[in-house]
């Protein structure tokens, strides 16, 4: 059971963050839900590279061999992920900026330039 | 060879990390230039890459290449299809920043390099993506090149429109891409690799497909099915395309969106198609269900469009779902069929958007209504815009027509009247606004839709309205035309696309696509089925105009990312319940 757990908060995350941003009533909480998407990710990888018993990957006080690590290969996965979701929210932020500046508003119940 | 294949991504990405570094200092006129410069040779790069592709080219990145078998480095992958997806990116490009020469007349204040440097960094995603080797990688420049494009589609950032479709754009497009990251760890987690052939590999070893591999092809198909735009993942695309500068929506519509089209092609042929993949019955299945209401729903919302460059986003819907059938039928008729198709496509794409560009700095507007005949006087535009109006209709010796002529074969029956409607539909539309603005034929439209995007009170994207029509912005169109003609005409490029597909395939057949009697007379039926759809509309504009039927379609296209997302999710499911059976066998 213990061993599927992480696996089911990694889907329970993704999927809360995407009825948040379904019912959102505001742009910039609406993007605060994609980052919760992309918690996911993150929970969702290290989860895979978990060894039981295992400590950090870093050789500069652990005996190479001595003990067991955990996945290297993920936590350099979730590193870059962190980078593209920075930037994501950043530029996507600075979009509501805008859309607020121009539209007067960040519900995305009254944005109605663009349909049909 | 191969120890050329980084550079594909590295040259662009220096060129944009130097204008960025330099342009507040650099002016205009050496800005783009310098773009240009870089452009142009990444695009040379990847063609004399393309022609010494065979055999593939691996170069495993920073000389960490595997040691008994195992590599944790990155593997670029140069094959026929990559390079020549690299290829088509870096010319259009090219051809975008040729023709913005003249374009945004002002420029970010005191940064000239900004726009030149984005788009550089769009090529670098594109290119990144075409031949990534691995799928983690794959991923990081499917990034790359989704939030540039954001960037690039609100650049007009004091535009209404233009930050509301980004917006749109970026939050379905990063859900999608992080669909895609789950579904590659869940990958990672089975099979230990991250390479996409030890993928495979790792899966077939393992046995059976099971749930976890429906659940990681689910995933990894929302976010590149995200990308290609296919119904129900595909509203976000209209709102982001109708909104963008025209030459970032050449760009777009020309080749981004085939690239998810490309990146499902690429994964399902080296990752889930064997014994431990997903069945190809279900797969077809899945593609072909998809590619067909992919098709249908944007032929007919394509026809009811006013605004131009959203009618052009609409009919890239409607292609994309073609190009989905072909990829989803699995044969490699068909997969030849499909990037001769795409290569046409880019190339008449483009230069409809280009003309669409012409008339909206003339003119202050997109609207078919609103330009009624006041285009009489552009006639050089006109016969370019109907050219490209007969290019999408498939008319040989067009590359679409040749491409939908080879594809139409392989998948045979009913599906090749889906190709002949969907191609006729979406040029009769084109050809009804050309008969509308360039001739002003027919009864003047009127307004009679109240749910509906209008192209009325459109900013021009030059500093003032074109008094007369810079050379730059008419040859670029004239050369993407020319290309989407050589394509089919010239015998050596279908001959040389169809050996690339199949080394590259899975097949392992060697085919040669060509035009056949069939084919050609298919061509000429959806061309004239186009023609008459056009003239019937434009003479008598009550039947053809809106419909009842269509207002709910026409109400789904709501323009609120809630929705969106929805669909989204609905799509994963529809997605996960059409390949189910190919693990409960």
């Amino acid at each position: 059971m213990m061993s599927v757990l992480p696996y089911l908060v990694a889907v329970w995350i993704f999927l809360t963050g995407c009825y948040g941003i379904v019912t959102s009533r505001n742009l910039i909480h609406a993007v605060g839900c994609l980052a919760v998407c992309q918690s996911a990710t993150y929970v969702l990888l290290l989860a895979v590279g978990y060894r039981d018993g295992g400590t950090a990957p870093v050789f500069s006080d652990v005996e190479p061999g001595s003990r067991p690590v955990v996945d290297p290969v993920v936590q350099a996965l979730a590193l870059t992920d962190v980078v593209v979701g920075a930037t994501v929210t950043a530029l996507l932020l600075a979009l509501v900026i805008q859309v607020s500046k121009r539209h007067g508003t960040v519900d995305p119940d009254e944005l109605s330039e663009l349909r049909g | 060879m191969n120890h050329l294949l980084p550079l594909l991504v590295a040259a662009p990405l220096l060129g944009a990390a130097l204008l960025v570094a330099g342009g507040r200092r650099l002016p205009r006129a050496v800005a783009e230039p310098v773009g240009c410069v870089v452009s142009a040779g990444t695009a040379a790069l990847a063609i004399v890459l393309l022609l010494n592709s065979s055999p593939p080219l691996v170069e495993w990145v920073g000389g960490w290449a595997p040691k008994d078998g195992e590599s944790v480095g990155i593997v670029l992958v140069g094959d026929g299809p990559g390079l020549g997806m690299a290829a088509l990116a870096s010319l259009l490009t090219l051809a975008a920043l040729v023709y913005s020469w003249r374009y945004f007349d002002e420029p970010p204040r005191r940064h000239a390099g900004s726009f030149p440097a984005l788009m550089l960094l769009f090529q670098t995603g594109m290119c990144g993506f075409a031949v990534a080797g691995d799928l983690f990688d794959a991923f990081v420049f499917f990034e790359l090149m989704s939030v540039v494009a954001y960037a690039l589609t609100g650049h007009r950032v004091e535009e209404a429109k233009a930050v509301q479709g980004a917006l749109t754009f970026g939050v379905v497009n990063s859900l999608g891409a992080y669909a895609m990251l789950l579904g590659i760890a869940l990958l990672y987690a089975r099979t230990g690799e991250l390479a996409m052939v030890k993928i495979g590999r790792g899966l077939d070893a393992h046995g059976g497909p099971d749930a976890l591999t429906l659940a990681a092809f689910v995933l990894v198909l929302t976010g590149l099915l995200v990308k290609a735009a296919a119904v129900p993942f595909h509203f976000w695309l209209p709102d982001a395309h109708a909104v963008a500068p025209t030459p970032v929506c050449m760009l777009l519509s020309g080749v981004l969106v085939e690239m998810g089209a490309y990146g499902v092609w690429r994964v399902y042929g080296t990752v889930f198609d064997g014994p431990g993949g997903i069945p190809a019955a279900d797969v077809e299945r899945a593609l072909v269900v998809l590619g067909v209401l992919t098709g249908l729903v944007g032929a007919v919302m394509c026809w009811y469009q006013r605004h131009i460059k959203r009618l052009l986003a609409y009919s890239t819907v409607a292609h994309m779902g073609l190009f989905v059938i072909g990829i989803g039928s699995l044969t490699p008729e068909a997969d030849d069929g499909t990037a001769l198709y795409i290569l046409g496509h880019a190339g008449v794409k483009a230069a409809l958007f280009a003309c669409t560009g012409i008339l909206l700095d003339r003119y202050g507007s997109v609207d078919e209504h609103a330009l009624y005949g006041r285009a009489r006087s552009l006639r050089g535009v006109a016969v370019l815009f109907v050219l490209g109006a007969l290019g999408l209709a498939g008319l040989p010796p067009f590359g679409t027509g040749l491409g939908k002529a080879v594809t139409e074969e392989a998948v045979g029956g009913p599906l090749s009247v889906v190709f002949v409607v969907v191609s006729a539909v979406t040029a009769g539309a084109v050809l009804r606004v050309a008969a509308h603005v360039f001739l002003g034929a027919g009864p003047e439209p009127r307004d009679v839709s109240a749910y509906e995007t209008t192209g009325i009170r459109e900013e021009p994207e030059t500093r003032h309205r074109l008094s007369r029509v810079p050379d730059t912005m008419t040859v670029v169109p004239a050369l993407l035309l020319a290309g989407s003609l050589a394509v089919g005409a010239v015998p050596g490029v279908a001959r040389l696309v169809g050996h690339a597909v199949s080394e590259a395939g899975s097949g392992g057949a060697f085919t040669s696509p060509h035009w056949t009697p069939a084919g050609v007379l298919l061509g000429l039926l959806s061309t004239v089925l186009a023609l008459g759809l056009a003239a019937l509309a434009v003479s008598r504009p009550e039947p053809f105009g809106e419909q009842p039927w269509t207002e709910p379609l026409r109400r789904l296209q709501s323009g609120h990312i809630g929705d969106y997302v929805a669909w989204t999710l609905a799509g994963a499911t529809l997605l996960g319940a059409l390949a189910l059976p190919g693990i409960l066998s």
